[in-house]
């Protein structure tokens, strides 16, 4: 039976996404966004009080 | 229901099902088997992790919790995004180099057998259980609705997904998870728009004024369930469990072409699933603006239930209640046009003077909704007084234009369907890979019979969901315990990743004992609450809890036993 397949070792590619060259520049757009999702729902929370 | 909902629901349930089985009959490999096709997209991959996690729960119930208690809960969440990334930066890798079939090979691999029969066991004890209930509950919902036999209508579901998780495995899943989640966006989306068509223009200003719009709450309270805090903390620890260390999500990751997909399908999740859970949640609070200029708003939305009571010989008793709360539903109706006015006209003092009045008789509201239920207890003690899970269906089949009420019920199918089987899939994988192969290592050569071995297990993992959905209907309180069991078992498995991934000086003994003890900690934690309700804390929070206790004690029993702690990796 073959084995399970598993990744090369070199295989921490670039992740091909227009605008980022490396992952560390997506996690911290999408900690970002979530940061700002937050400001934004404490800020709706507050005017429609 | 009329025939042309009859139609839609049908036609997209069987149409999906029959599809994903027959595109995917010819898989006899097992890597495909077990993780899909090696050519899956990071789309298909988000989407399938966010197909398993969302059940009809979320869909029908959440918008009910909102129409209820607003939109705190929300907050639940805010500790998934972070969750996720670490689970891209660290768990993932580590997968895909090891090429592992399930999250407790590596366990295996990182340890010893014992610890990774302990991680696999944790999980198929607390996701076969839940299996069940994933069906059972839109199930009763349903059928108590539409007046459907409710066995029929659970062993009719678990059939249908049982035969596409078995014929396909993984790539059924994400095949046919990718369309239902095609079905649950649309029809969420023309409820949601066919809703504001009935709303009035200052809609988002009575939610607010009366409570329903506070997302986020800075108060830094042990005991409330849902803060800022509890979400960014125990939030944080219950998604990486969830994500890091269930095998019906990771599974879900593990495949595709290459680590970026997986990556991207989780980034996905993390972008996109707060704004979907605002949706849902903003829903029930438009709900709730609605009923307040309905009529004939239920005083108790099982209306099922409320009948049967009605036409009993104690019915003057709930007939009272019914004319009391029509006259306080008026009144309040009256109040909030009155604060409306009152906002309009620009007069500061007469706007709080109106607010007031309003909440005075939303709470004057409130107390008949609760003396309704005080008396549905009473007659019947066995009575379900929680009716927010019947305020969205009882929207969708009064308020929708037909067709679009068979595209809503075809939306809570889907999506019981879809998390089924992402759970079935998993349950059959780690039985196959982390018990069957381990207990026979010379059959676990032979690709065909471990292919079959894995049918095999996930038809009768099904089938044991399909019973114990049968069972619970007769037990129901036991659908409360099972979600407590399930959210105490997590921290302690967690715990064990933990320290695999970031202590690697701590052995397979020290590791194995320390879970057991944090298991038991966690557990003298939950019912020292329950037995002193005054010292109770937020379920959240004993995530971060079981986590810390197992990594503290891994430690402390590591420094104690020495090189005696460390094993023998686990051969398979």
């Amino acid at each position: 039976m073959k084995p399970p397949q598993a990744d090369p070792p070199d295989s921490d590619e670039a992740p091909r996404v227009p605008g980022f060259r490396h992952w560390r520049g997506i996690y911290i757009f999408v900690f970002a966004f979530f940061v700002l999702v937050v400001v934004l729902l404490a800020i709706f929370s507050r005017y429609f009080a | 229901m009329n025939a042309l909902d009859w139609f839609v629901l049908l036609g997209t349930m069987l149409g999906i099902a029959a599809y994903g089985t027959w595109r995917t009959r010819h898989t006899d490999n097992l890597n495909t088997y077990l993780k899909g096709n090696r050519n899956t997209g990071w789309l298909t991959i988000g989407l399938s992790v966010m197909a398993t996690q969302a059940s009809t729960i979320t869909y029908l119930s959440l918008p009910g919790q909102a129409y209820e208690s607003g939109m705190a809960f929300i907050q639940n969440y805010f500790g998934l995004p972070l969750a996720l990334i670490i689970v891209c930066v660290v768990f993932l890798p580590i997968y895909r180099k090891l090429g592992v079939y399930t999250a407790y090979e590596y366990l295996g691999k990182r340890f010893d057998t014992k610890t990774r029969l302990l991680g696999a066991s944790l999980f198929l004890l607390q996701r076969g259980l839940q299996a069940g209930i994933t069906i059972y509950a839109p199930a009763i919902i349903l059928s108590t609705v539409l007046g459907w036999r409710l066995d029929l209508t659970i062993i009719f579901t678990g059939l249908l997904v049982i035969v596409y998780t078995v014929t396909g495995g993984s790539v059924a899943v994400n095949l046919t998870q990718k369309w239902q989640m095609a079905v649950i966006f649309g029809g969420m989306i023309t409820a949601f728009a066919v809703l504001l068509t009935k709303l009035p223009a200052d809609a988002l200003h009575i939610a607010g004024a009366m409570g329903k719009l506070q997302a986020v709450d800075f108060t830094p309270d042990l005991k409330r369930r849902y803060t800022f805090w509890s979400g960014m903390l125990g939030g944080l620890f219950l998604s990486l469990s969830y994500f890091g260390t269930d095998q019906s999500q990771v599974q879900r990751y593990i495949g595709g072409a290459a680590l970026r997909e997986g990556r991207l399908g989780l980034m996905f999740n993390a972008v996109f699933k707060i704004p979907m859970q605002f949706f849902i949640v903003l829903l029930g609070a438009m709900l709730f603006v609605f009923y307040q200029f309905q009529p004939d708003t239920p005083v108790f939305f099982n209306q099922t239930e409320w009948r049967s009571h009605v036409e009993s010989p104690q019915g003057a008793t709930f007939k009272a209640i019914e004319e009391k709360y029509s006259v306080v539903h008026a009144d309040q109706q009256t109040k909030i046009r009155a604060w409306v006015a009152a906002r309009d006209h620009g007069d500061a003092a007469q706007e709080s003077a109106a607010r007031s009045a309003m909440a005075g008789a939303q709470k004057a509201a409130n107390a008949v909704r609760q003396e309704a239920r005080d008396a549905l207890k009473a007659a019947d003690p066995n009575a379900q007084v929680k009716d927010s899970d019947y305020v969205f269906i009882t929207f969708i089949l009064t308020q929708l234009p037909h067709g679009v009420v068979g595209l809503l019920i075809a939306v809570m199918f889907a999506s019981a369907l879809s998390s089924k089987a992402g759970e079935l899939n998993a349950l059959g994988t780690t039985s196959t890979i982390d018990l069957w192969r381990h207990f026979r290592p010379l059959a676990a050569h032979d690709e065909a019979r471990n292919v079959r071995n894995a049918k095999w297990f996930t038809a009768l993992w099904g089938l044991f969901a399909i019973g114990f959905a049968l069972y619970v209907s007769s037990a129901e309180n036991l659908i409360e315990g099972l979600n407590i069991v399930a959210s105490i078992f997590y921290p302690a498995l967690l715990g064990v990743f933990v320290v695999a991934f970031f202590l690697k000086h701590v052995g397979g003994s020290a590791v194995f004992l320390a879970a057991l003890a944090a298991q038991i900690f966690v557990l003298a934690l939950f019912l020292f609450g329950k037995i002193y309700p005054a010292h109770e804390i937020g379920y959240l929070w004993l995530n971060p809890i079981g986590v810390a206790a197992c990594v503290i004690f891994s430690v402390v029993l590591q420094l104690i036993f020495g090189d005696k702690a460390k094993t023998r990796p686990d051969p398979i």
